[in-house]
This record gives structure tokens, C-alpha cells and sequence, in this order.
């Protein structure tokens, strides 16, 4: 359980960050490493550099701009946990922090790394499609920003390109007065990488209508994805736990489950379904007012 | 590459290799082996310290990476030599422990939630230390033992000077 041998530098500016990843395609940026040191030590990543960008005070904070919540790459998780702009403003990013490894593990974790990372079923990647935020790339000291559903490709692949570096995401604000999220999982034990997980933001007018509505499934297939015609059937509807149901069932029939050593294909996408429904009918509820 | 660390209120100068660990630079430069080499990939946390105050896995850190923080080992908790200091007493008074091998971790997890937190809930508790593996005790006394500690300290007339 020892990496191999590899350089390591500490740029100082994110200029300096990219010349460094752009002079060596074998180069790989670290942050706080949560994801990436297990991979060094059981040499699934072979780099022959880090680059340490955990400290480049222009990748950290929380701020708002527009209608997005702006988080710094390199924000780490904790930190996000704590900052009132984001439980203000984008609950459902507030809503998964528990889920996300331990508070040891949170201390360090970054926003950016577990979104470049795009573990399947990791819950950052799953909010970041379900809103369908943007990813802020700096590339050959271009600024260009990715959509989230353009972003994650399959497991652990993403459309950040050779000597990239995430600098930010974008993450859209609902300004809706009736807002609710929910949120949902299966895993192992309580912080191991989930099975199944199911994130649902729905905003309601006065009526108790959906006005909008995001629905995104983790763990189902290769990549986190947003379920859009689970939206296109429950906008302009009650959220009735019927509908919501028949939505979610007919939205995820043709999705091709993947399955590993712990669960079927068909266990992800049964599972899958009742983690949908419950996440939209908290979200429902806790628009209402009323949280389950 | 010459790495400049703070271990437990101490400053010292080690000279590592980029790939050497948090975890490895303590035990094998610094001679401090109460943080636990058990998994290596963040899983179990008995290489957990602190790290300026709060949990992190030692094992998921660079030794060149920790430089500027402060550190505290397991090493660093007793007020002084030949003490234990509360959360280690509750540990015994409980049998908090049987192998030991994941008690460094534990007791440095509870440590930081007490003074984050002094009156945890059980679920508080639990919570914590849902990060650390233990393979012998089933958990029940040591969740005894972190409320134990909770409600020693709470008792304390003045505050626990030079306990971390």
C-alpha cells in the first residue's frame, strides 16, 4: 500500500498550476486527496507528479453571483457543510453532506475532487447534475465552463481535458418561495459509497403546484444523471404520491441498470425507484412545509 | 524533500520522500507509533490525528502536504508524562478497549467532538466515531466511554487546562 515514486509541487497561482499539468501529461492535480491517495496507494493511479492546489486561496470560498452559488474548487467539504450561503441557498448541496465519507474525511475532502473524481455514485456529482450546475474549467489558460450533463461520461471518466483544472462550480439558486429537496441512499454501512442514491428538488406555487422540478439518480448506471421526463410530467401536477410514482416508474424503465458484486441490476433499479419517489415526496413535503 | 512539521506543539525538520504518508513520516521520522498503519486507504481511521483541532486520516495525507498545520498524535493528550488524560481514563474505567489497535484513533475522534461538543447525544457519539473500525468491543463501551468523558469533564469545576 505505498504509491509510487512521484514528484510534487505547490504552485502559487492557478497560471503556474496549469503550466505545471500542461508540461506533463502523466501529472495529476491533488487537493485534499481523499479519493486520490487510496487510489496512489493501491497504485490505480500511477502519477509521476502532484500538483497541490489545496491551498491556492483564489480556488476556496462560497459566493454568490447572480442566480449561482459559486464554490470554489478547492472549497473544502466541511467548509461548504458550514457556510450559510449554501444552506441558504442551494439546500439541496446542504442536504448530502452527511452522507459524504466522515467528518475526518469532509475536513480535507473538496468540492472539485469528488465532482473530478465522479465516482458513480458520489453524492457532489449527483447534486451537480440533478441542478445541473457548471463546471469552471481552466484549460491552456482558457476559462470555459461544462455543463453537468455534458461532464460526467461513464465511472470516473468526465469531459475535463488532458492538463484541465477545475476551478469552480456553478450552481444554479431556485429563488422559488415554496422550495423543498430530498434526499436518499442505500449503501453498505452509513458513509460507504452507496449502492443507490436519489436527489429531487421541487419548487411549489401557492396552489401547492409543481412550478419545477430536478429528479437525478446515483449508482444506477455508470455516471449521475438528471431524469428529465420525471420533471416533464410532474410540472403542473400535485406531487400526489400516485403520480410521482407512475413518473418515476416510467421514467427509469429504460435505463440499463449496472450491477456489481454486492447488488443486482435489477436490486439498483428497484431500489432506485423507491429512493426516487421518497426523495421527490420529502422534497414535496418539506415545500409544503411540513417535512416527513 | 525537506518537510517542516508541528507534532504535538513541537517543530521538527524530516527529510521525505514525496509518496511517504502523514502516517508513515510520524511513525517511521518522528518515532510516534500510536497513530495505526491498519488499512492505508482511509477506511478504518486508526491513523486518524488531529489536525489543527479536528480528525483527519494520516494516511490519506502527504507528509509534504502538512507543513503549517498543527498536529496532535495520540502522543499529545496526556497533560504530562505518566497521565492519562479524561477521554483515556473513561476509556479504561469503561474497558473501552480490548486489542487496542483502534484505540489511538477513537480516543483522538472523541477528544475533538468533546471540545467541539461538550454534551453529545448518544447519536452524537456514534456518529463521530463512524469513521473508526473497531474489531473487538462491538462499540458499546466505547461509546460509554466517550459519554463517561463527556460527563467527567462536564462535572469539572475548572476547565481542563493542558488536556488537547
Amino acid at each position: 500500500m505505498k504509491p509510487v515514486p512521484f514528484d510534487y509541487s505547490r504552485p502559487s497561482s492557478i497560471e503556474e498550476a496549469c503550466a505545471l499539468l500542461a508540461a506533463d501529461a502523466e501529472a495529476c492535480v491533488i487537493a485534499g486527496g481523499q479519493s486520490l491517495v487510496p487510489m496512489l496507494a493501491m497504485r490505480l493511479a500511477r502519477p509521476t507528479r502532484l500538483v497541490d492546489i489545496a491551498r491556492l486561496p483564489e480556488l476556496a470560498g462560497v459566493r454568490e453571483d447572480g442566480d449561482v452559488v459559486v464554490v470554489g474548487a478547492a472549497t473544502r467539504q466541511a467548509a461548504a457543510e458550514r457556510h450559510p450561503l449554501v444552506a441558504a441557498k442551494v439546500p439541496l448541496l446542504a442536504k448530502v453532506f452527511p452522507w459524504i465519507g466522515h467528518p475526518a474525511t469532509r475536513r480535507h475532502g473538496t468540492i472539485g475532487g469528488s465532482i473530478a473524481h465522479a465516482d458513480p455514485s458520489a453524492e457532489i456529482p449527483l447534486v451537480v447534475a440533478t441542478l445541473g450546475a457548471e463546471i469552471v474549467v481552466r484549460h491552456e489558460s482558457r476559462a470555459s465552463t461544462i455543463d453537468a450533463a455534458a461532464f460526467f461520461l461513464g465511472a470516473m471518466v468526465t469531459a475535463l481535458p488532458q492538463g484541465g483544472l477545475i476551478t469552480a462550480i456553478r450552481l444554479p439558486v431556485w429563488r422559488a418561495a415554496r422550495l423543498g429537496v430530498g434526499f436518499h441512499e442505500v449503501n453498505g454501512r452509513h458513509s460507504d459509497f452507496a449502492f443507490v442514491c436519489a436527489a429531487a428538488q421541487v419548487a411549489l406555487d401557492a396552489a401547492g403546484r409543481c412550478t419545477a422540478c430536478a429528479l437525478g439518480v446515483g449508482g444506477l448506471s455508470d455516471h449521475p444523471r438528471r431524469i428529465d421526463a420525471v420533471s416533464d410530467a410532474l410540472i403542473g401536477t400535485a406531487l400526489d404520491d400516485a403520480t410521482v410514482a407512475d413518473a418515476v416508474a416510467a421514467a427509469l424503465a429504460p435505463i440499463e441498470a449496472s450491477y456489481d458484486l454486492h447488488t443486482s441490476a435489477d436490486y439498483r433499479k428497484r431500489s432506485a425507484g423507491v429512493l426516487a419517489r421518497r426523495a421527490l415526496i420529502d422534497a414535496r413535503q418539506a415545500a409544503l412545509g411540513n417535512p416527513r | 524533500m525537506k518537510v517542516e512539521l508541528t507534532v504535538n506543539g513541537k517543530r521538527r525538520t524530516v527529510e521525505v520522500e514525496p509518496r511517504k504518508t502523514l502516517l508513515d513520516c510520524l511513525r517511521e521520522d518522528c518515532g510516534l507509533t500510536g497513530s495505526h498503519a491498519g488499512c492505508e486507504h482511509g477506511i478504518c481511521g486508526a491513523c486518524t490525528v488531529l489536525i489543527d483541532g479536528e480528525p483527519a486520516r494520516a494516511c490519506l495525507m502527504f507528509a509534504v502536504q502538512a507543513d503549517g498545520y498543527d498536529i496532535t498524535t495520540i502522543e499529545g493528550v496526556a497533560p504530562a508524562p505518566g497521565e492519562l488524560s479524561v477521554v483515556q481514563d473513561a476509556f479504561c474505567a469503561t474497558h473501552g478497549l480490548q486489542c487496542g489497535f483502534c484505540t489511538p484513533g477513537m480516543v483522538l475522534t472523541a477528544t475533538a467532538l468533546l471540545r467541539a461538543n461538550p454534551q453529545p447525544t448518544r447519536d452524537d457519539i456514534v456518529t463521530a466515531i463512524s469513521g473508526n473500525i473497531c474489531r473487538c468491543t462491538g462499540y458499546g463501551q466505547i461509546v460509554e466511554a466517550i459519554a463517561l468523558a463527556a460527563e467527567r469533564l462536564a462535572r469539572a469545576n475548572a476547565p481542563q487546562e493542558g488536556t488537547p
